[in-house]
């Protein structure tokens, strides 16, 4: 890696425009997610925030605009090659995979890691979650939906991500949970440096936590800050914090 | 009871090869979610090389039993490779091109692949059925009957059958619960997306497990016809629509039932040969199949259609 590339943001969205058939869901977004910090999209149900997060892992892809991480440009890879360079995803709607144990969940989170390391991420993860360790010969689809978001993170950093991208980690859990699952991605950006792009629609925490913010609406940004300016600003909190602060 | 004996041993050695078949279909239904009708005739071209393998070295019975042993291992290894190679090309000629295209779109191609398959051995091969003599004799009598009445026999061949049958489907189950590419293949069968992006090969993992279903058939017609001596062109389609019947009676998408499927169908048909009447073994199977399918719409180890997350 150059001088110039360890500077850069890690992940920068350039132009970006997608289309599900004619239907246009991004109009050209532009995001950087700078090493080592948090940064939230939030935004109302239907702005195109997972569409965001899809294309950055290649599924679908971009008609127009680029995405670079790491200062290497990948925005025509396939998604398995995009996830196989430290970017994981804890996508949508958590997506465990129902008929598998948690621990073939977390296997296959292990997929895209280079060395083998499995024993000790995966104690790491326990330490997070020891709840998926008293669970580990449960079937994922048996778990509560608190567990499975924390199965989805869990599988998301058995890969030993750099970037981790969380859609809707905080969807329909009870207050506690999500407090408990924003604490670990707080730690884990803390201490271990990793650098979350987190989209939200429940705002209020999402906002805390992020150094930087965007809102997007309609499949484009429409405003950005830090996440103390976002949380100050009357039309934020009239659109994305009534209601949502537990 | 010995007659009975005798039909247990004649079902079983023809529901192995009807199981190995059908785990092609099950395996390739469970991670496409759609039919490989042309997998009866990658059965039927392993049987095909299989036989020109065995004319080309010379084989007959009188081989000694080192050599025998050894020239089958490189005919089955031949016959797998000719095959697995035609289950990847079907995939990627008559599936890939058309995944999310509209559902019949796919079938179509298969089977048209796989009338080009049976006429091109119809042309090169012949007609008319191909003989071979028998190369695996002898056997054991387990029950001596009274002059020659009630006894109880199982062949090498049968034997050969059975024992090659259960190891292959214990490997395989281990292979699919236990190692990186089975938890891939069951992870494409339940959300492939996300299995995208958690870095597998969506892709390769569908070829594989085309390739992966096309040497068990492959096993399977070598089988086939050292058992009974002779094939045609045709074997691929007969065989091809028992299995896949086989399947679906153990629950379209599940191993474990692809395999008692084909136990069954073959007991049945041979049971029904034996007791009732051979003109209707396929009637009686196809019966059971609908009895089975009117009270466990899934199949008898099928997962119920409610569990969609
Ligand atoms: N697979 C799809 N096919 C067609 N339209 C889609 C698809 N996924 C999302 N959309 C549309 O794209 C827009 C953005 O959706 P999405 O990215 O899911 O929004 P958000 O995550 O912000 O709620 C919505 O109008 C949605 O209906
Ligand atoms: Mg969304």
């Amino acid at each position: 890696m150059s001088e110039a590339a360890s500077e850069q943001p890690l992940l920068q969205v350039r132009g970006v425009q997608t289309y599900y058939g004619k239907i246009c869901a991004l109009r050209g977004v532009d995001v950087d997610v700078p090493r080592g910090k948090i940064v939230t999209l939030i935004g109302a149900n239907g702005a195109g925030k997972s569409t965001l997060m899809m294309t950055i892992c290649g599924s679908p892809k971009p008609r127009e605009g680029r995405v670079i991480y790491n200062g290497e440009d990948i925005t025509g890879l396939p998604t398995h090659e995009i996830m196989s360079r430290d970017i994981a995803q804890s996508p949508e709607g958590r997506r465990i995979f129902p008929r598998m144990t948690v621990l073939e969940n977390l296997q296959m989170g292990a997929m895209a890691s280079k060395q083998d390391t499995f024993d000790g991420d995966l104690r790491r993860i326990f330490d997070l979650f020891p709840r998926l360790k008293e669970r580990q010969a449960q079937r994922g689809g048996t778990l509560s939906g608190g567990e499975q978001q924390m199965l989805a993170i869990g599988r998301a950093l058995m890969s030993r991500p750099k970037l981790l991208l969380l859609d809707e980690p905080s969807l329909g859990l009870a207050p506690l949970i999500v407090k408990q699952i924003f604490n670990v991605i707080q730690e884990l950006n803390r201490t271990d440096g990793l650098t979350v792009f987190l989209v939200e629609q429940n705002a209020f925490h999402a906002l805390r936590l992020a150094h930087h913010a965007y809102v997007m609406v309609n499949g484009a940004i429409t405003m950005q800050g830090t996440g103390k300016e976002l949380l100050a600003r009357e039309e934020v909190r009239a659109a994305y914090l009534e209601g949502g602060r537990h | 009871m010995e007659y009975f004996l005798q039909q247990l041993i004649n079902g079983l050695t023809l529901g192995s090869i009807y199981g190995l078949i059908a785990i092609g279909y099950t395996m390739v239904y469970g991670i496409i979610g759609m039919i490989n009708f042309a997998h009866g005739d990658i059965f039927m071209v392993g049987s095909f090389i299989a036989m020109m393998m065995i004319v080309a070295l010379g084989l007959t019975a009188s081989a000694g039993l080192a050599f025998l042993l050894l020239a089958l291992v490189l005919v089955l290894i031949v016959a797998m490779v000719f095959a697995s190679v035609w289950g990847w090309t079907v995939e990627r000629l008559a599936y890939r091109p058309l995944r999310g295209s509209f559902r019949l779109a796919p079938l179509i191609t298969a089977i048209g692949m796989s009338i080009v398959l049976q006429n091109f051995v119809q042309v090169t091969q012949g007609a008319r059925v191909k003989p071979l003599p028998p190369i695996v004799t002898g056997g054991f009598t387990l029950v001596t009957g009274v002059n020659g009445h009630n006894a109880v026999q199982i062949s090498t061949m049968q034997i050969v059958i059975i024992v090659t049958t259960f190891l292959l489907m214990t490997g395989f189950s281990l292979l699919i619960s236990k190692t990186r590419l089975g938890r891939s293949q069951r992870a494409c069968e339940q959300d492939s997306k996300m299995a995208a992006l958690l870095g597998v090969n969506v892709d390769r993992t569908i070829s594989l497990t085309f390739v992966m279903g096309a040497a068990l058939a492959a096993v399977a017609g070598l089988m086939f016809l050292l058992y009974y001596g002779v094939i045609d062109f045709y074997i691929g389609f007969l065989a091809g629509v028992k299995a896949f019947t086989a399947a679906v009676l153990g629950g379209i998408g599940s191993l474990p039932g692809a395999m008692l499927g084909g136990l069954l169908i073959g007991l049945i048909e041979t049971f029904w040969s034996g007791y009732f009447s051979v003109e209707y073994k396929d009637v009686a199977a196809f019966s059971i199949l609908v009895i089975v399918l009117i009270f466990m719409p899934s199949g008898l180890l099928g997962r119920p259609e409610v569990e969609k997350v």
